[in-house]
């Protein structure tokens, strides 16, 4: 085997011959010598050298994989027969590109997110160190970090190579162009490191930088150094006023960074006092471990270490807490809990692929028929079994492989769409790529689906049972008859099998109908969020340090928005309702006990006079706070109906009740009670909320504290115009020009953002739910046109003899419906077995809801319908006389 | 198909032309005339060497890397494909040739028993 002529065949070829012919005119000449004529020499030449044709076979068979030149060989056979037969190559092909593209555009997705390792050298060894703790009844997963616990772990860890602490937030960036606010992720020395990935410019913090009192120093994004510095080389050692404040460049990270959460434009040192670490619980941790070391030998190492902290730091205010250690891959936090999604649509998209598969298998039956000639003549020509095999089986690689070339084109298209439209919450959305991983899953799922619907035709036609019916085939020339009710009952179980998936798919997309309908029904705590417009504002210690100032400012900014022309109210808060980046503690109530174990945590906000008003929250007792509680600093604050039903069984029951924040803090009196926002989303229960004056003496253990991030809320019908948004700058400037808005968008985002999810997971079963019906039916409709096409001569003589016109049309509309009800009782069994999978995602409906499975099974049946009166009516129209002439 | 037998094919081990027309490349490059005409010759003519059968053996033993090729002219300037012998060739040479010397003396010792020592 020469493989080298094996792919320049022509060239040996030609080689081969040259020689030989020059080996003729050789013995030629010599005979000429000899004293023949040259016509006779070159004839004795001829001879001697014998059947030129068969040296050549005999060289060319030295040369060739029999196996790889014939199964081109059949390539090239199976292009010709598809180009023969343009209708069935495209449909065939179209379906499977539907179908592969599909399930690629979001195999990509979950590889990107789920599967692909993150982007991090040595991935495994980077783990997130939590602490779950238990509140009430509940243990949280991720108790925040303290520093306490840095400093502790950093000091007598055996397990850990590098260890780091981070926050987010933002920084206002000035003194560069406009104003703006830009993501912040704020991180101790060894959070980087602990990453493991260097700047592409410059370098890491070092101890010295994350020290209070040195030099401050900012590492910027990849995306950030290209947009505001053109990705200068020479950025660093420039200085850039960062919460009007120098900082002086030192590095930038490289394009592929990435981290948890919004990308951050900035990375700056916590600066943390490490020889006197707060004891607030404000962060996350991330560490490396060392080589060799398990997750399990990690946990017994934090568990070892807990107490020292304690006996440290914390005396006994912790042990309430029963913290264990909860050290874990940093991936299941990337990633989070869209895992469970994603497999869900990955699932339906397989469903789809699957049906397309049984449409196409049938097509090939339907053909496999036409071509029994054929085969039966290369049978005859002595092709056997195998071979025969083999040709069906290239062919359907062949249809299946364009369709994976066009799929992989759809994918890369529909990716392009999806990514557009898909939630923001969705982790690493730009790590999702169509990479050589998912091509390789393309061509895997394409071979796979070839292979699957080619076995179909095969099981026919190079069946010993084919075999014994030769004769007939190659006599007669006609159809392969006495084949025709086993095909029948191929095609019928295909047709089955496609709408009983088909159903499974449309009772999936009719539960997430379900689920978003019912989600819409919960009333969120707040009305009409269309014209409630909001944007954040932060005001930094660089600007305005007193905090008085920075009420008054708020306050003041409050007041120039509210005279804005069409605007009926205004207010700011802390974290909007629905916003899911809200603030947590426990917030006890005076006089309760709790036990043993700490109290609920609850979500905590601070609030300007006016919020309810604004967002329209109704107060179900007591009053709003004025103004001069929050000048003033009064010890007041309003709890939501749910925690007030918790701590005191009732509304009214609530007011005069004392609470205070935190472990410790001055107890706040309750003057009212609001209705419940649903923060949390509007498929879990009601937060219990505390809502603090936005300004407070003394918060938790803090000194006064004053928010200087808050989100403003403006009721008014200009809400989103360019307008409105125009005189709310100008507003807010006349008052500082130096304060840039940021997260400007409408209540209503929020809350549509809220149950972005549920949307998106809707839209995409919705799109595999259709694309399974509208292939579902062609299944049908292929089935009955075949078989009314097959059965036109007995359809001629029915109608000759006098059968009426309807009830031939209800002969075949009776077959199909017969199948589609076989159809949708197998859908509905598997599909009664299959959705509680995906219950996590419904609200307000069982997996199991009756009403949509017959929802999804009269769409399916109505569809069938149409589905096979078109072929019924053209059987019912058929010319007997010329039918039967025809014949 | 049946297919016509060369002499060689028919009479001789098989591999034996491989082994002679290694032998009469010891000698230095030649096309395939020569080495047809230099086997009959050697042979004094009891070899046939049917055309058919050398060129397919010529190219089933450069594949086998024993003999290299190149085009050439011909005594009577003639473009035709010389065959060398390779390292290799002349290794395979020596050992068919012990080989074929074994076989040759174990036939020889069949046809030619020497007399049983009488008890």
């Amino acid at each position: 085997m020469n493989w080298r002529r094996f792919f320049t065949r022509a060239q040996a070829d030609a080689e081969l011959r040259q020689e030989l012919e020059s080996y003729i005119d050789i013995t030629a000449e010599e005979y000429v010598a000899r004293g023949m004529t040259p016509d006779e020499a070159r004839l004795a030449a001829q001879r001697k050298l014998g059947n030129l044709t068969r040296i050549q076979e005999e060289v060319y068979e030295m040369n060739t994989a029999t196996f790889v030149e014939a199964t081109l060989r059949e390539f090239r056979h199976a292009m010709r027969m598809l180009r023969l037969n343009p209708a069935f190559s495209i449909t065939a092909i179209l379906t499977l590109a539907l179908g592969i593209g599909a399930t690629t555009a979001i195999f990509s997705v979950v590889y990107g997110v789920i599967i692909k390792p993150l982007p991090y050298p040595k991935p495994d060894t980077v783990v997130w160190v939590g602490h779950s703790a238990l509140f009430g009844t509940v243990r949280t997963p991720n108790f925040p970090f303290s520093p306490q616990w840095l400093v502790t772990y950093a000091e007598n860890n055996r397990t850990f190579q590098e260890l780091g602490i981070w926050t987010r937030g933002t920084a206002a960036i000035t003194e560069l162009g406009d104003a703006e606010q830009a993501n912040t992720l704020f991180v101790t020395q060894g959070t980087l490191p602990a990453l493991g990935i260097p700047p592409t410019l410059g370098r890491w913090f070092s101890h010295a930088d994350d020290q209070p009192g040195a030099p401050e120093t900012v590492i910027l994004s990849s995306a950030y150094w290209q947009r505001r510095f053109a990705g200068d080389p020479g950025v660093i050692g420039r200085v850039m006023t960062i919460d009007s404040r120098p900082r002086e460049v030192i590095g930038v990270m490289p394009a592929r960074f990435s981290f948890l959460g919004p990308s951050a434009d900035l990375i700056v040192p916590l600066r943390l006092n490490l020889a006197q670490p707060p004891p607030d619980f404000n962060y996350a941790a991330v560490a490396r471990l060392k080589p060799g070391v398990t997750l399990a030998e990690s946990n017994a190492d934090v568990a070892r270490m807990l107490p020292i902290y304690k006996e440290k730091y914390a005396g006994n205010r912790m042990d309430s807490l029963q913290l264990l250690p909860a050290v874990r891959p940093l991936k299941d936090d990337v990633v989070g809990n869209v895992g469970q999604l994603l497999w869900i649509l990955m699932g339906g998209i397989a469903i789809v692929l699957l049906i397309a598969c049984a449409n196409v298998a049938n097509l090939l039956l339907v053909r496999a028929e036409s071509r029994g000639q054929e085969l039966a003549v290369r049978t005859a020509l002595g092709a056997g079994r195998l071979d025969v095999a083999r040709a069906l089986m290239v062919e359907s690689l062949t249809l299946s492989l364009a369709g994976a070339a066009i799929g992989v084109g759809l994918a890369y298209g529909g990716l392009r769409i999806l990514l557009a439209h898909a939630p923001s919450s969705l982790p690493r959305l730009n790590e999702i790529t169509i990479d050589l991983p998912v091509l390789v899953f393309a061509v895997a799922t394409s071979v796979v689906s070839g292979l699957l619907f080619g076995l179909v035709p095969i099981a026919k036609l190079a069946s010993p049972k084919f075999v014994v019916h030769l004769p007939e085939f190659i006599r007669s020339g006609t159809r392969w008859a006495s084949a025709g009710k086993s095909q029948h009952r191929s095609q019928n179980f295909l047709v089955v099998v496609q709408v009983a998936l088909a159903l499974v798919l449309l009772i999936s997309s009719g539960l997430m109908i379900r689920t978003f309908q019912n989600l819409r029904k919960v009333e969120p705590g707040f009305t009409a969020p269309a014209t409630v417009q909001t944007l954040r504002i932060s005001i930094t210690p660089g600007q305005l340090a007193e905090p008085e100032r920075v009420t008054r400012m708020q306050s003041e900014i409050l007041d120039r928005l509210a005279a804005i022309p069409g605007v009926t109210s205004a207010a700011f808060v802390s974290t909007l309702p629905m916003d899911p980046f809200g603030a947590n503690s426990i917030a006890p109530a005076e006089g309760k006990d709790y036990g043993n174990v700490a109290p609920p945590i609850r979500t905590i906000k601070f609030i300007s006079p006016g919020l309810f008003k604004t967002v329209g929250t109704r107060l179900i007792a007591g009053r709003d706070l004025n103004w001069v509680e929050i000048y003033e600093q009064r010890n007041v604050a309003l709890v939501s109906e749910s925690f007030a039903r918790q701590e005191w069984n009732s509304a009214e029951n609530a007011i005069g009740k004392r609470i205070h924040v935190g472990v410790t803090g001055p107890w706040q009196q309750v003057v009212g009670v609001v209705a419940d926002i649903y923060d949390d989303g509007a498929d879990k229960k009601a937060a219990a909320i505390v809502y603090w004056p936005a300004r407070t003496q003394e918060f938790m253990i803090g000194p006064p504290f004053v928010p200087r991030s808050v989100a403003f809320a403006i009721r008014s019908s200009r809400t989103g115009t360019e307008s409105f948004l125009h005189d709310i700058r100008q507003a807010v400037s006349a008052v500082n020009p130096g304060l840039p808005l940021f997260q400007v968008r409408s209540l209503q985002e929020v809350y549509d953002q809220s149950m972005v999810q549920t949307s998106f997971t809707l839209v995409m079963l919705g799109i595999a739910g259709a694309m399974a019906l509208l292939i579902g039916i062609v299944g049908i409709y292929g089935v009955l046109a075949y078989a009314v096409m097959q059965r036109q001569r007995e359809v001629g003589i029915r109608l000759a003899l006098g059968a009426a016109p309807g009830a031939v049309k209800g002969m075949f509309v009776y077959r199909g419906m017969i199948l589609s009800a076989a159809g949708i009782v197998l859908g509905v069994a598997v599909a009664a077995g299959i959705t509680r999978w995906m219950s996590s995602l419904l609200f307000g409906v069982t997996p199991i809801d009756a009403a949509t499975f017959a929802a999804a099974a009269a769409v399916l049946v109505l569809a069938a319908l149409a589905a096979s009166y078109i072929p019924a009516r053209r059987a019912s129209i058929v010319d007997p006389v010329k039918t039967l002439r025809g014949e | 198909m049946p297919r016509g037998h060369s002499p060689l094919q028919s009479e001789m081990v098989q591999g034996t032309l491989d082994m002679l027309i290694l032998r009469t490349l010891v000698l230095g490059p030649a096309h395939g005339q020569t080495i047809a005409h230099a086997i009959e010759q050697g042979s004094e003519d009891v070899l046939q060497v049917e055309h058919g059968s050398l060129y397919p053996a010529l190219h089933r033993l450069h594949h086998r890397g024993w003999i290299a090729s190149f085009w050439g002219t011909s005594e009577n300037n003639r473009k035709a494909k010389y065959y060398r012998l390779t390292p290799e060739g002349r290794k395979q040479l020596a050992s068919h040739k012990s080989r074929w010397e074994e076989v040759v003396r174990a036939i020889s010792r069949i046809m030619n028993p020497a007399p049983e020592k009488k008890r």
